[in-house]
C-alpha cells in the first residue's frame, strides 16, 4: 500500500478565484524519498498542507498511511513529522529547550529516539544553550529537522527545507535525508532547486498547480524527446535573438553561460554543422556541444508544452 | 498531562524572556496606581491663595491664621495692591484671593456683620466652587467660635460622615477601577497576542500537526496568564494598601475568588479575539480598542454611570468590568460578604461561560 496518496486533489483560495492545486494525483511508496519539484507559487506548500491535514481540499481525496486526510486527521497527526517552509521553532527558546519541548509534545523523550537524530544533533550540540533565533540558517534547518524527527515519524514532510540555506549546508542536508531513508522513513520533500531533483528516488514536476510528470529523475531525463545543444559565443545576446528569430528553432533559453537550444524536425543535426552555420552569420568564438538534458531542461520543455 | 506542563513552562519562558511583555505586565499596574493615586486626583489641595488684609486687627489675624493652618491653601500675603491680584491670576501664580477690608474687626463685633471679598479663577469652575466652599466653611467656623451663644433659637446643625471613607481618600474609588482596567488589559491583550504570535511565527502549524490536542493549546495558553494576572492583582492590592493607605475591609479570599472569575472572563475574551485574527497588531488593537476604552468609559470609576444617557447605561451592562467594579467596591471598601454580590457574580459567570464557549467552539483545528 502506498504511504501517501493524492487522488484528483483540487484546492482553491479566495472563493475559487485562485487555483493553487489543480487536479493533482500521485502516490508515494513506503520508504521512498520523493521530491515535489517546482518554482515558487507552483502549489507545493498547499499540497503539503493538505497532506498534513492543515488544509481541506475542495475536490478529491488524500490519504497518508491509509488514513484519510479529512476524516482521520488525528491519526495522521500522531504519525507524521512536518517541517514547514518557514523556520517555525521558538526563537526565544534555546536549541535544547526547543528539542525537549517538541519531544514531550509528541509524547516521547530525547533519549528514546536519540539514535535517529544523533548524526544531525551532534552538529548543533555545541550551541545547545543558544537561542534558536540566533542560529545560522543551516543550523536552524538542522534543528527543525531534529524537532520533526524526534518522535520517529513514519512519514516525514519537508517543505522547502533547503531554501535560503548555503550550498554546503544543502549538501549536508541531503546527505542526512539519504541516511534517514536507510532507516525506513518515507520522506516527501519539496524544493524549487532543480539540481536537487536528481537526489530523490522519484520526483513530480509541478507547475501552476498541475503535475506535469511523475517518474524517476533518470527516466524524466531519458524521455527528453529532442536533441539538446549548448551554445555560446562572444556576443551571447545577439546569439540569443538570432536563434530565437530563426524559424527552425523550437526553444532557446539561457542556462548559465550557455544557451540551450532545440530544433524543429532536424533529427540529426550535428554540432559541427551548427557551429559553421553560426560562424557564417558572423558570430565569433562559437562553441557548440550536444548535451544530455537536465531536469531543468525537461521542466522548461514540459512547461512550454502545457 | 506532562505535555501540558511542558507547554505551560514554555509559555512562562516566553513571558520572562520578553522585556516588553514583562513591562506591560508589571510596569502597567505600578504606573496606573501612581498616576491615579497621585496625579489624576480629583481632590483640591495646595491652592495658592492671596490674602490682602487691609484691616490688620485681631479678628482679621485670627481668620487668616485659621485659613493658613488648613491643609488646603498655600497663602501669599506679599501682595498689597488690589490690582496686582488680576496680574497674579493671569500669570497663574494664584487661583483665588481673599480681601479683608479695613475695619473688619470693628464691623464684625459692633456692626454685627462684616463683608469680605473672595475672588476665584472661574476658568476652572469646579476648583473655584470647591475653594469657595472651603473658605466659607472656615469662616462659618470662626463665626461660630466668636458668638458663644447661638444667635438663632432654631438651628439645624448638620453632622456629616462619609461612610466607608471617612477621611475622603480619593484612592478608594479608583482602586477597583484600576484593578479592572489592568486585569482587562493584561489578560485580554497578552493572551490574544500570545496565541496569534504562534500563528504569525508558523509554530501553530507544527503544534497542529502533533498529537497535542488543539484545545489544550488554549488551556496551556490561558493558565500562565491566569497565574500572572493573579500575581498582578496581588501586586495592585499590595500597592493600594501600603502606598495609598487603602484598607481592605472584606474577605481577601472572596476578593481573590471574584478576581479569578473576572480574569477568566478576560482570558476568554482574549482567546476569542485570537481566534479571529492572524496578526499580533490586529489582536493588540482589537483588545485595546475593544476592551480598554469601554472599560474606562463604562465601568463607572471615571465617569458616573448615572449621569449617562439611557442607551449608554444599557450598553454598560455588557461590559464585564462594570460588574467586577461593583463587586470589588462592595467587598473591598464596604466589607460586604458574598450574599450581597451574588447577583453581580452570576452575571459575570454567565459572561465568562458565554465567551469561553464561543472561544472554544471557534478554535480552528486547521489553518483556515
Amino acid at each position: 500500500m502506498s504511504a501517501v496518496i493524492l487522488d484528483h486533489i483540487t484546492k482553491t483560495y479566495e472563493n475559487g478565484k485562485v487555483t493553487a492545486v489543480d487536479d493533482v494525483s500521485l502516490e508515494v511508496s513506503p520508504g521512498e524519498l520523493f521530491g515535489l519539484i517546482g518554482p515558487d507559487g507552483a502549489g507545493k506548500t498547499s499540497v503539503f498542507r493538505i497532506l498534513t491535514t492543515l488544509l481541506l481540499p475542495e475536490k478529491g481525496t488524500a490519504s497518508v498511511l491509509g488514513f484519510d486526510c479529512v476524516k482521520n486527521y488525528r491519526e495522521i497527526r500522531n504519525r507524521v513529522g512536518y517541517m514547514p517552509g518557514r523556520f517555525s521553532l521558538y526563537q526565544d527558546l534555546t536549541v535544547a529547550e526547543n528539542l525537549h519541548f517538541f519531544a514531550t509534545l509528541f509524547g516521547t523523550t530525547i533519549e528514546e529516539n536519540y539514535t535517529l537524530i544523533k548524526d544531525i544533533y551532534e552538529q548543533i550540540k555545541p550551541f545547545s544553550n543558544r537561542r534558536a533565533g540566533k542560529l545560522s540558517g543551516g543550523m536552524k534547518q538542522k534543528l527543525a529537522l531534529c524537532c520533526a524527527l524526534i518522535h520517529k515519524p513514519e512519514v516525514l514532510f519537508l517543505d522547502e527545507p533547503t531554501t535560503g540555506v548555503d550550498v554546503v549546508s544543502r549538501k549536508e542536508f541531503w546527505a542526512m535525508l539519504q541516511q534517514l531513508k536507510q532507516q525506513g522513513i518515507t520522506i516527501m520533500v519539496s524544493t524549487p532547486y532543480m539540481d536537487e531533483a536528481v537526489l530523490c528516488e522519484r520526483i513530480a514536476l509541478i507547475q501552476a498547480g498541475r503535475i506535469m510528470s511523475v517518474d524517476t529523475p533518470e527516466k524524466i531525463i531519458d524521455t527528453f524527446p529532442a536533441q539538446l545543444f549548448a551554445v555560446k559565443a562572444a556576443d551571447i545576446y545577439r546569439l540569443l535573438t538570432d536563434l530565437r528569430n530563426d524559424p527552425a528553432t523550437e526553444s532557446c533559453y539561457t542556462f548559465g553561460e550557455y544557451l540551450h537550444i532545440t530544433f524543429r524536425g532536424h533529427p540529426d543535426t550535428n554540432p559541427q554543422q551548427l557551429q559553421e552555420w553560426l560562424e557564417q552569420r558572423g558570430h565569433r568564438n562559437v562553441a557548440v556541444k550536444q548535451i544530455r538534458a537536465t531536469i531543468e531542461d525537461s521542466f522548461i520543455r514540459l512547461m512550454n508544452e502545457a | 498531562m506532562k505535555q501540558l506542563l511542558v507547554f505551560i513552562r514554555k509559555e512562562f519562558y516566553h513571558v520572562f524572556r520578553d522585556r516588553r511583555t514583562l513591562l506591560i505586565m508589571f510596569g502597567l499596574p505600578v504606573a496606573q496606581i501612581v498616576l491615579f493615586g497621585f496625579a489624576l486626583t480629583s481632590e483640591v489641595k495646595n491652592i495658592s491663595l492671596i490674602i490682602i488684609d487691609q484691616a490688620r486687627d485681631v479678628n482679621s489675624q485670627e481668620l487668616t491664621g485659621k485659613i493658613k493652618s488648613s491643609a488646603y491653601f498655600i497663602t501669599d500675603e506679599s501682595v498689597t495692591d488690589y490690582n496686582d491680584i488680576e496680574k497674579a491670576f493671569k500669570q497663574g501664580t494664584a487661583r483665588c484671593a481673599l480681601i479683608i477690608p479695613a475695619g473688619f474687626g470693628n464691623d464684625l463685633l459692633h456692626g454685627g456683620s462684616a463683608p469680605v471679598q473672595i475672588l476665584t479663577d472661574g476658568s476652572d469652575p469646579n476648583t473655584a466652587k470647591t475653594v469657595v466652599n472651603y473658605l466659607t466653611s472656615i469662616m462659618t467656623g470662626y463665626q461660630q467660635e466668636l458668638s458663644k451663644t447661638p444667635p438663632l433659637r432654631y438651628l439645624i446643625q448638620p453632622e456629616l460622615r462619609m461612610l466607608y471613607n471617612e477621611e475622603g481618600n480619593g484612592s478608594l474609588n479608583f482602586i477597583p477601577g484600576v484593578m479592572a482596567l489592568v486585569l482587562m488589559i493584561v489578560c485580554t491583550a497578552l493572551t490574544s497576542v500570545s496565541v496569534v504570535r504562534e500563528k504569525e511565527l508558523g509554530t501553530m502549524e507544527i503544534l497542529l500537526v502533533s498529537p497535542f490536542r488543539p484545545l489544550l493549546v488554549l488551556v496551556a495558553k490561558a493558565i500562565p496568564y491566569l497565574v500572572l494576572s493573579l500575581a498582578n492583582f496581588l501586586l495592585i492590592l499590595f500597592l493600594s494598601v501600603f502606598v495609598l493607605d487603602v484598607t481592605v475591609k472584606g474577605s481577601i479570599l472572596l476578593l481573590v475568588a471574584e478576581s479569578m472569575l473576572f480574569i477568566t472572563t478576560c482570558l476568554s475574551f482574549g482567546l476569542m479575539i485570537s481566534n479571529t485574527t492572524n496578526s499580533q497588531q490586529t489582536a493588540l488593537l482589537l483588545s485595546m480598542m475593544g476592551m480598554m476604552l469601554p472599560t474606562m468609559i463604562f465601568t463607572g470609576f471615571m465617569f458616573p454611570l448615572e449621569n449617562m444617557p439611557v442607551p449608554f447605561q444599557v450598553i454598560s451592562n455588557i461590559v464585564p468590568a462594570r460588574w467586577y467594579f461593583l463587586i470589588i467596591k462592595a467587598v473591598m471598601l464596604k466589607g460586604l460578604g458574598f450574599g450581597y454580590v451574588w447577583k453581580e457574580t452570576l452575571v459575570l459567570t454567565g459572561m465568562m461561560l458565554a465567551t469561553l464557549g464561543i472561544a472554544l467552539k471557534n478554535f480552528k483545528t486547521r489553518l483556515s
